[in-house]
């Protein structure tokens, strides 16, 4: 079977800076593999380069099997890539439904004319988004719907702002969903929240995830597989046990124990 | 309770501060040439016109400012008492002061080669028609300006609205009266019209006061119920702020279509002027307002649907004159204009912010030299134009470019399509992804909006709607001339939108009324046509003063006054219970065990 996402010798080089030099990388159909590494380690770059906000130099990027080096970032939204940002970034003066109804855009079709002549199926069509995004918010309990749904973005709160941008990366339908630093900031309750919500996204939507995280608490619970970065490059790859044992691993975050060298 | 000496101390640097900027206002105005320019427009014949009050409202307002001081909530403030009224005064005196500087000056020095109004005309109106007024009286006017405007501070809240509301209704009377005296003949109202205004311009003297005192009256016993009944419309619950709409919208359209059949031609073609702009503006409004594209060179769209109307209607079109009916020629404005969008977006659009400003601006200006060029003179007529523009044929009834209320309805008509275009697009699948563009022009494009497609729709639409302008200006005057589409159109429009308010309707209308219908357009006069050259003047000091205290606009959209003021709106949500704070540890805690 061929992997969901496979990534080949991807470079990125910024200025004769390599922030990813030969990365090989895959992701199965229904996995969960977290991505981790040290401040720097091109973690960032990596999901930029998938989702088309960074043009690599070298390599290849393959989802479902098609290349997808070249496309707009739009482009790769619509294949079935989703992703949410490291420093959240909603659209602040948007209310909470607008911003998860408008993440709908590339699965919809109606144009200028439907909504001129309000035909019937730009009617249904507007229902229809309306209703996926009340549900999609249900998701996250009862935070985000009520009169938030006529709230502006700016108004919730740091977590509650990180729920709304998976929120709105599910309105796109992925198949598969990047996230970056899901919980960065958020107190331990909220942490161990929504670690068991990343594991519903898969179990009850079907998503296939790929994460970015420092919190090892997360990383332990959710993943299937961890795939450690160091300057650029796999170090390690494996079980969470596997690769917080590995000692590459302990040197790129810890640096070289001193008495090894005696 | 005699005063201590410690509070008759005065904050001598903050009055020598605003006494001084006050003179140099003064100066200005006065050098600027208003108080010649505006002295014909009589206001309270024939003891004040307006030329006089654009020169004593400035020291009564900065007597007002510089006693002013800052009120804090909860902080208890001294009683504004002796000292502030003597702020006022001293700062209005030295205001005051410098105007005598300025008559001294013109008698005995003769600098008119830079200065074209330091003139004896100037010293003419400064001295009130009479030749030999001691200049030192300014500095008693100042003075007692300043004086009436600190005294505003001591007076109860009430009275000062009342005295504001009262002066606010006699100053609009007189800047509307060729209005009403031209609507008059329409309801028979005559009589009414002559009651109040002098023959010659004006208001006269006894009604002016008795209307004053009235409408101050009124004011002071109502205490602001009509500010109470507008907040009340914001507060309220959505389907009913949707009914309250509706009825609105319905009592404006009413308006609409039943007032110019009583209006005169004066009127009539100052609203049709006002509508084309008002045309203009909204289409701009889509494309500034919703999508967030900077577009500076708006007016090519519009010289587009005139030079296309222009071609296909006249038969003295220099090379191609098929001679249609203005009606069959709207198709191809339409279908041109929106060719013109695409080919003027589809480089722009790959832009962003200023340097999108700058080639539109660039665009605007090679359209209006490509119809100006010698190159293209054989098509459409180089610096001449294209004349002879017939007039509308609806088949029931037939608008000449003179029936100025025919132009009126049509403009209504098409002001109409525009509303409705921005109202439905606005809640649609195109509208959101330009308020998300708008926000966030890359997180837009990575949550699968296709931002290329969705600018150029913004593009397209708006240049359809200003070419409307275009074709219904075409047949209006009669003729094209590469001139009429200078940039300063682009440059007005804009301004009614910022100054009406971005993004909102209701605030396009506003700003479109008030500086299109009252100052006037870069060439139409509006109510204020005394202000001739004047007028941009003022529109760049309405601009800059919007932009420092209201930069959301006269009447702006709730999305933009939210977006201006997030602060305040976070308070407002904690102050009634409805913020969002993060959640405490354990109630979280707890949540999450469930």
């Amino acid at each position: 079977m061929s992997h969901l996402l496979e990534i080949q010798n991807l470079q990125v080089t910024f200025g004769g800076l390599d922030a990813l030099s030969g990365l090989n990388f895959h992701v199965d159909e229904g996995e969960i593999v977290s991505v981790i590494g040290p401040n720097g380690a091109g973690k960032t770059t990596f999901f930029n380069t998938i989702t088309g906000l960074v043009e690599p130099t070298g390599g290849d990027i393959l989802f479902q099997g098609d290349s997808v080096l070249g496309l707009e970032p739009n482009e790769v939204t619509s294949l079935g890539i989703a992703r949410t940002f490291q420093n959240v970034r909603l659209f602040p003066n948007m209310t909470i439904l607008e911003n998860v109804m408008v993440a709908q855009h590339c699965r919809t079709s109606q144009n200028v004319f439907g909504a001129l002549f309000q035909t019937k199926a730009f009617k249904k069509e507007e229902e229809e988004i309306r209703q996926r995004a009340e549900e999609i918010l249900g998701f996250f309990g009862s935070r985000l719907v009520g009169y938030r749904l006529d709230q502006a973005a700016f108004m919730l709160s740091y977590a509650n702002r990180r729920r709304l941008e998976i929120a709105r990366a599910m309105a796109t339908q992925p198949r598969l969903m990047l996230l970056d630093e899901p919980v960065a900031g958020m107190n331990p309750s909220e942490t161990a929240e929504l670690t068991e919500l990343i594991g519903r996204l898969r179990s009850e939507w079907g998503f296939t995830i790929v994460i970015i995280e420092h919190d090892m608490a997360v990383v332990k619970n959710v993943s299937d597989r961890v795939v450690v970065l160091d300057h650029g490059v796999p170090i390690a790859s494996g079980s969470y046990e596997e690769v917080s044992t590995d000692p590459d691993v302990i040197e790129a975050y810890l640096g070289r124990p001193v008495e090894s060298h005696s | 309770m005699t005063a201590l000496p410690s509070s008759l101390l005065l904050d001598w640097k903050r009055i020598f501060k605003w006494g001084s900027i006050c003179a140099a206002a003064l100066l200005f105005v006065s050098l600027v040439g208003m108080p010649i320019k505006l002295d014909p427009k009589s206001i309270i014949s024939p003891l004040l016109s307006l030329g006089y009050v654009s020169l004593l409202w400035l020291p009564l307002i900065f007597g007002y400012v510089a006693s002013s001081r800052v009120v804090l909530e909860g902080v208890e403030t001294r009683k504004p008492g002796l000292p502030d009224l003597l702020t006022g005064v001293l700062t209005g005196t030295i205001g005051g002061a410098g105007l005598t500087l300025l008559m001294l000056g013109i008698e005995n020095f003769d600098i008119r080669d830079p200065l074209i109004n330091w003139s004896p005309q100037l010293l003419e109106v400064l001295a009130f028609g009479a030749r030999d007024l001691n200049s030192a009286v300014w500095i008693g006017i100042g003075g007692a300006l300043g004086l009436v405007g600190a005294g505003l501070h001591l007076i109860p809240e009430n009275l000062r609205r009342g005295a504001s509301y009262g002066f606010f209704t006699v100053l609009a009377l007189a800047i509307f009266e060729p209005a009403l005296d031209d609507m008059s003949e329409g309801f028979r109202l005559e009589w009414l019209v002559e009651l109040i205004f002098e023959k010659r311009g004006g208001l006269k003297l006894w009604p002016a006061i008795i209307l004053a005192l009235l409408i101050g009256l009124i004011s002071v016993v109502t205490k602001g119920k009509a500010k109470n009944a507008v907040a009340q419309y914001r507060e309220q619950e959505k389907s009913q702020k949707k009914k309250t709409s509706v009825v609105l919208f319905g009592i404006v359209a009413a308006l609409g279509i039943v007032l110019p059949i009583f209006m005169g031609t004066y009127v009539n073609s100052l609203l049709a002027n006002v509508g084309i702009f008002l045309l203009l503006a909204l289409g701009l409004n889509i494309v500034v307002g919703l999508a967030g594209i900077l577009d500076l060179g708006y007016v090519a769209f519009f010289a587009v649907g005139a030079y296309t109307t222009a071609v296909l209607t006249s038969e003295l079109s220099p090379f191609f004159a098929p001679g249609m009916t203005w009606v069959l020629s709207l198709v191809f404005v339409i279908i041109l204009a929106a060719l013109t969008g695409l080919f003027i977006g589809a480089p722009v659009i790959r832009m962003r912010g200023d340097y999108l400003a700058i080639v539109t601006l660039g665009f605007g200006e090679i359209i209006r030299l490509l119809f100006l060029s010698d190159f293209l003179k054989p098509y459409f007529g180089g610096a001449q134009g294209i004349l002879g523009v017939p007039g509308i044929d609806l088949g029931v009834v037939y608008i000449s470019g003179t029936d100025t209320r025919g132009i009126f309805y049509l403009v209504l008509f098409f002001c109409a399509i525009a509303v409705y275009v921005s109202w439905r697009l606005q809640a649609s699948r195109l509208g959101r992804s330009w308020m998300a563009i708008r926000e966030d022009e890359q997180v837009a494009e990575a949550m699968g909006i296709n931002t290329v497609n969705s600018k150029l729709m913004a593009f397209v639409v708006g240049a359809v709607l200003a070419s409307f302008a275009g074709a219904i200006m075409a047949a209006r005057v009669g003729s094209v001339f590469p001139n009429s589409f200078m940039i300063l159109i682009s440059i007005v429009i804009l301004v009614v939108v910022i100054v009406g308010g971005m993004g909102s309707i209701p605030g396009v209308f506003v700003g479109a009324f008030v500086l299109i219908g009252v100052l006037g357009g870069p060439k139409q006069p509006g109510l204020l046509q005394e202000f001739g050259s004047l007028k941009l003047l003022v529109y760049g000091m309405l601009l800059v003063y919007m932009m420092l205290q209201k930069p959301e606009g006269l009447v702006p959209s709730a999305r933009r006054t939210q977006e201006l003021h997030q602060e305040e709106f976070l308070q407002d949500a904690w102050l009634k219970g409805t913020d969002d704070e993060d959640e405490e540890q354990t109630a979280a805690g707890e949540e999450a065990q469930i």
